[in-house]
Parts: C-alpha cells; sequence; structure tokens
C-alpha cells in the first residue's frame, strides 16, 4: 500500500492509518510495547546513557547551588549565557507538542491522532525542563518565589511592568494548561492499561490514575467538549506564552532585542524546533515499536512540511531583521548586524543560517521528506540550528553593546556545557521512563478513526 | 416490579458502535430512561440518544475564565495602586496596558481549572467502585466491547420484560449487574 502511493508521486496522500486494524488490536498493539514484552536492550542502553546524563546535570546544578552562576563563563555585560540561551530552546520545543494537540485537533486534522500523546508528552517534559533554567540563573534560586504574587510579610508586590512577571506567569500557566491536557487526554487509556494489566500493584496504580473511567457515552460525550474547550484555550495560550519570551527581550533597549518582530518570530521559531523534535522522537518509536500501522508517512511528511513552512517564517524573520536594520538608519542596530555577520562569533551565525534556512529547503522534496534517515538528519539539524539561533539572539546581541567600554566576550565553561547535556539527558530519562510506564499513542482516538473503516467492511 | 430489586441493573453487550446505537434507540423508543451506554471511543450521537439534555461545562469554563481575569486584574490594580505604590519614571501607577499580559495568562489558566473541576464534579469521577464493574466481561468496554445497561431504579425495570428489551434491542448476551 505504501509503496504503491510512495510510486505514484502524485499528490495523492498515505492514508492516516495502515493495515487491517481492530480496536483490539490498537490496544495490544500499543499496550504491548510496555505491558507485554520486556524492555529491550536498546531502551537499557538508553536509560543507562541518560542516567549518566542525569547524574552529570545533578552534580553541575549541585556545583552550581554552593558555588554561586560564576561557574558559568557569563559577565557583564554578558549576563544572560547559556543559561537563557537553553531555557528559550527547551520552552520553544515544548510549545509544539500543545499546537499539534490544539490546533490541528481544531483543525480536524486526522494526522495528529498517533502522534499527539507523544508530542505531548514532549511538551510537558519539555517545559518542566525549561523552567529549571531561570531559576538557577538567579543564583540564590530558593528567592525565585519572590516572582509570585502573594500576600507576603515583607509588603513586597511584584513590579507587574516587567516583562519577567509576565514570562513568569505565562510558563506557570503553560505547564498547568499542558499538564491537564495530557492528563485528560490520558485518562481513557490509563482505563485500557488498567483493564489489561496483570498484577495487583500495577492494577492499582492505573486504576488510580484512571479515575474509575469505565467509558459512560455521557463521560465520552463531556469529555470530547471538554478537551475541544481546552483546545480553544490552549491555542492562543502557546501563541501567547513565546510571545512573553520573545517580550523577555525585546522590552529591553539592547540593538538586536528591541525589536517589534519579536513575538512572531520567535513563535514560528519554538514551532520550528518542536516539530524537528518530534520528528526525532517518532521516527526511532516508530521503528523500534513497530508502529508502522498507526505512525505512517503521512504524520511524518504532515510534519515535514508544517517544519518547512516555520522555517520559511523563520528565514523571513533573518531577513526582515537585517533590513530592518539598514532601513532603521540606526547605527547601533546597523553595527549590531555587521557585528553578527562578520564580528567574532560569525561562524555561529552563518552555521545558524546553514541549519535553519539552506538545509530545511531539502525538505520541499518529496523524496527527501519520504526518505526517514534524512528526515531525522535535518531535524536534528534543525535543532542544532535552532539553539544557535537562541545563542545568537542572547549572546551577540549582549556582547556589544552601546559603548566600546561595555563591550566583552563570551566562553562557555565546562559547566556551560554539562548542564546543556545533561538536560538533554534529563529529557531523555523521562522519556524513556514514560514509555515503560504508559501508552504512547493515544488509543480512544484511533479506535474513534478505524470506526467507519470497519462499518463498510 | 413487586419487590426492592438487588441488583444495579441488566446489562446487554453488543457487537458494534453501530448496533449500540441502534439498540440505545430501541429501547428509549421503548420508554426506558434510567440508561447507561459504555464503549471504548466516543461514538457520535450516542448521548443524544441517552437524553443528554445541557451541557454545563462551557458555562462554567466562561466563568472560570472571568474571574481569572477579574482576580488577575485586581491583584495588579491593587498591589501597584495602594499596596506597593512604586513611581517609575513618573508613569501612572495604574498603567493598565502593562497589566493585560498577566490577566490574559489567568483569563486561560482560571478558564481551564473549572472546566477540568467542572468536568470532574458532572461526570462524579473520581469513582474507584462502581457496580458494572462487576460483570466480568466489562474490562472490554476499555477495548473492544459495546455495552448497554438498564437500571433497576427506572419504573419500567422489570427482571423478565427487560431482559426481553434488550435482547430485542440487539444484544448478544445479558448479565445481572450486582451492587
Amino acid at each position: 500500500m505504501s509503496d504503491t502511493a510512495k510510486r505514484a508521486g502524485t499528490a495523492k496522500e498515505f492514508p492516516v492509518t495502515h493495515g487491517a486494524l481492530t480496536y483490539a488490536g490498537v490496544t495490544d498493539q500499543v499496550c504491548g510495547v510496555f505491558q507485554d514484552r520486556p524492555a529491550s536492550r536498546g531502551w537499557m542502553w538508553g536509560v543507562v546513557l541518560s542516567l549518566l546524563l542525569v547524574a552529570l546535570f545533578l552534580v553541575s546544578i549541585g556545583y552550581l547551588v554552593v558555588t554561586g552562576v560564576g561557574i558559568w563563563g557569563i559577565n557583564v555585560p554578558v549576563a544572560w549565557g547559556f543559561a537563557i540561551t537553553n531555557y528559550v530552546w527547551w520552552i520553544g520545543i515544548g510549545m509544539a507538542g500543545t499546537f499539534i494537540s490544539a490546533a490541528l485537533l481544531l483543525l480536524r486534522q486526522q494526522w495528529r491522532t498517533a502522534i499527539n500523546r507523544a508530542a505531548e508528552t514532549m511538551t510537558v517534559f519539555a517545559v518542566a525542563i525549561a523552567g529549571l533554567f531561570p531559576v538557577f540563573h538567579l543564583g540564590r534560586f530558593w528567592f525565585a518565589y519572590w516572582v509570585a504574587a502573594y500576600p507576603d510579610t515583607m509588603n513586597v508586590w511584584p513590579n507587574w511592568r516587567s516583562s519577567l512577571t509576565w514570562d513568569f506567569t505565562a510558563i506557570s500557566v503553560y505547564l498547568i494548561v499542558s499538564l491537564m491536557f495530557w492528563y485528560f487526554g490520558l485518562l481513557p487509556d490509563l482505563a485500557s492499561v488498567r483493564d489489561r494489566a496483570v498484577g495487583r500493584f500495577r492494577q492499582r496504580f492505573y486504576g488510580l490514575l484512571a479515575l474509575g473511567w469505565r467509558g459512560d457515552a455521557l463521560h465520552w460525550h463531556r469529555h470530547e467538549l471538554f478537551l475541544k474547550l481546552l483546545a480553544g484555550l490552549a491555542v492562543p495560550l502557546v501563541f501567547s506564552v513565546h510571545s512573553m519570551v520573545a517580550l523577555d527581550f525585546s522590552i529591553g533597549d539592547t540593538p538586536g532585542w528591541h525589536s517589534t518582530i519579536f513575538p512572531p518570530f520567535f513563535v514560528a521559531g519554538a514551532l520550528y524546533s518542536g516539530f524537528a523534535l518530534v520528528l526525532v522522537i517518532s521516527i526511532p518509536l516508530r521503528a523500534g515499536y513497530r508502529l508502522h500501522d498507526l505512525i505512517t508517512h503521512r504524520h511524518l511528511e504532515s510534519m515535514a512540511k508544517a517544519m518547512l513552512a516555520c522555517g520559511l517564517i523563520i528565514a523571513y524573520s533573518y531577513l526582515v531583521e537585517t533590513f530592518i536594520a539598514w532601513y532603521s538608519g540606526n547605527k547601533y542596530e546597523t553595527y549590531l548586524v555587521i557585528n553578527r555577520t562578520t564580528g567574532p562569533y560569525a561562524p555561529v551565525y552563518w552555521t545558524t543560517i546553514a541549519c535553519n534556512v539552506l538545509v530545511p529547503q531539502l525538505l520541499w522534496f518529496r523524496r527527501i521528506r519520504l526518505n526517514l534517515k534524512a528526515l531525522f538528519g535535518i531535524s536534528l539539524v534543525v535543532l542544532v540550528g535552532m539553539w544557535l539561533e537562541r545563542f545568537v539572539i542572547t549572546i551577540i546581541s549582549l556582547h556589544r553593546e552601546y559603548v566600546p567600554s561595555q563591550w566583552h566576550m563570551f566562553y562557555p565553561s565546562v559547566w556551560d556545557w554539562t548542564t546543556l547535556f545533561g538536560s538533554l539527558g534529563v529529557f531523555a530519562f523521562l522519556f524513556l521512563v514514560y514509555l515503560r510506564l504508559m501508552p504512547v499513542v493515544s488509543m480512544h482516538e484511533v479506535r474513534k478513526l478505524i470506526m467507519p473503516k470497519r462499518a463498510e467492511s | 416490579m413487586s419487590e426492592q430489586p438487588v441488583h444495579y441493573g441488566l446489562m446487554g453487550e453488543f457487537d458494534s458502535a453501530q448496533t449500540l446505537l441502534e439498540g440505545a434507540e430501541t429501547v428509549r423508543g421503548q420508554g426506558y430512561r434510567s440508561i447507561e451506554a459504555f464503549s471504548p471511543f466516543p461514538v457520535e450521537g450516542l448521548a443524544a440518544v441517552l437524553g443528554n439534555q445541557r451541557d454545563w461545562i462551557p458555562l462554567w469554563t466562561l466563568l472560570g475564565g472571568i474571574a481569572g481575569a477579574g482576580i488577575s486584574y485586581f491583584i495588579q490594580y491593587f498591589s501597584a495602586v495602594h499596596a506597593y505604590p512604586l513611581n517609575i519614571g513618573g508613569r501612572p501607577l495604574h498603567s493598565w496596558p502593562a497589566f493585560i499580559p498577566i490577566s490574559i495568562e489567568f483569563t486561560i489558566l482560571g478558564a481551564a481549572v473549572c472546566a477540568a473541576l467542572a468536568l470532574l464534579i458532572v461526570d462524579r469521577l473520581p469513582k474507584l467502585y462502581h457496580p458494572v464493574f462487576n460483570v466480568p466481561r466489562f474490562e472490554h468496554a476499555s477495548r473492544d466491547g459495546f455495552f448497554l445497561c438498564l437500571r433497576s431504579d427506572d419504573p419500567k425495570f422489570d427482571q423478565q420484560a427487560t431482559a426481553a428489551s434488550l435482547r430485542q434491542a440487539g444484544a448478544r448476551q445479558i448479565w445481572e449487574v450486582p451492587r
């Protein structure tokens, strides 16, 4: 089936599911991954490697807490080093999950069904990790709660005119709403897992999580209604959250930050890196757990197209940024562009352009979109490119501000790198554990999807 | 109908979503009102057949959103103007445009949290024990089974007649649901 469609080479679309899937087959295929089969060797190695990185992360954070942010390469004026770069990158990745779930649900894109759960899970973990960076960047992280509004005995309130306060609120709200979206979507699937679980402990564990879901028709009706409402709330939330992150920069008067294009530019970049990570996760997942019937070429190709679309918006934003710097006639903005393209960090900037603008143009070709190795590679390139872009925005803008006496280079220290790679390990570890505990595909939505097919036959 | 029924009701299993929907229509047509249906995925139109009348969740979502917006705006106004007035570059204390971002976030938070609470309250979840779980094949309701349950609190409920109704509606197997 897939091969003939591939041959055709026309605009014909792949089906959303393959094969003769039955209701029970969906459950067995998805739950069998963690309920019937023991952990695979690849999974074990993944856990060992990621645990090593988790240890590295904990050591880095521990050393940071007892010593201070001086262990990083930051200085004045580059006070926002890797911590903020990592933060913006992770939070951007965390945008795609809710976008796939919410926006595509409202647009009735059926191809979201098999990948939305993996994407939502990715979102929750990415946002949780992202939130750690600004907190530890404070140096005295135990005062982080001062940003929250509460009637304290010090009689001090947050400054509501500060974009950092907005950002804190936005990220907290986003984490809570993403968690709710993820958990309530998971609820009926947890009931499926519960009814299949062997052993008293597992039955109780999943039974408690499933809240006694029994598939009542009225419950289903309200569940669908609720998810649609939540999706309607989550779409503006996704856009607002990364806009707030962008405002952290653009409210400041630093050349390279102070521009109105930042919120939409950041949102596009966030979805760009998010789609890339969804692809990086779902391609091995599909191969490793043989989910070919559920995650088809349709999903991967659609995501590749979405990624390309985001990449084009990013390319446009780079262009406009450069054009406006010249058109504004502002010599500081003009100098920023010259410094960015020819200054000491020029290689970083040009690598960003190569990763984010040039390489993804390969996705115009259907042959490459259907080549999973190429797609995986391009997604990794985009992830690296987006991290570098955050570096360009944060560090190149800061390191040469208005007067040369403020100029200073930023060189990352060992602890900058260990924190970055450690955070990748934390993400990988959380995701691998999730794979052994919970269904990675939304089973009830796939069942609904295959229903009319069965009626025909 | 003579003595107090000791069990929860009668449950029948159906072959598919389509037969379940038709079966529900049949028993509804016969005058039953205490009907419950169970399926492994949402079946379009089933809730309407069972007599779902009004959805309260959208209203609670709206109220939650309004509450979130009002409370967060008030906190910002109160703290910036009354509790902790700060003169920053001579800007007005009640600088409302700066209060909008946080109000938007709390609008969404209030709406989402109220929607979730409303869902749980209207559904009466969590409810870890329910009589229908006693039916031996009911574990298929989360997998590939379609069930219709006629509760014994229905005035029309009668052990023999109801079983016949279920069979007539298309149930292939019928159980008593103990309490």
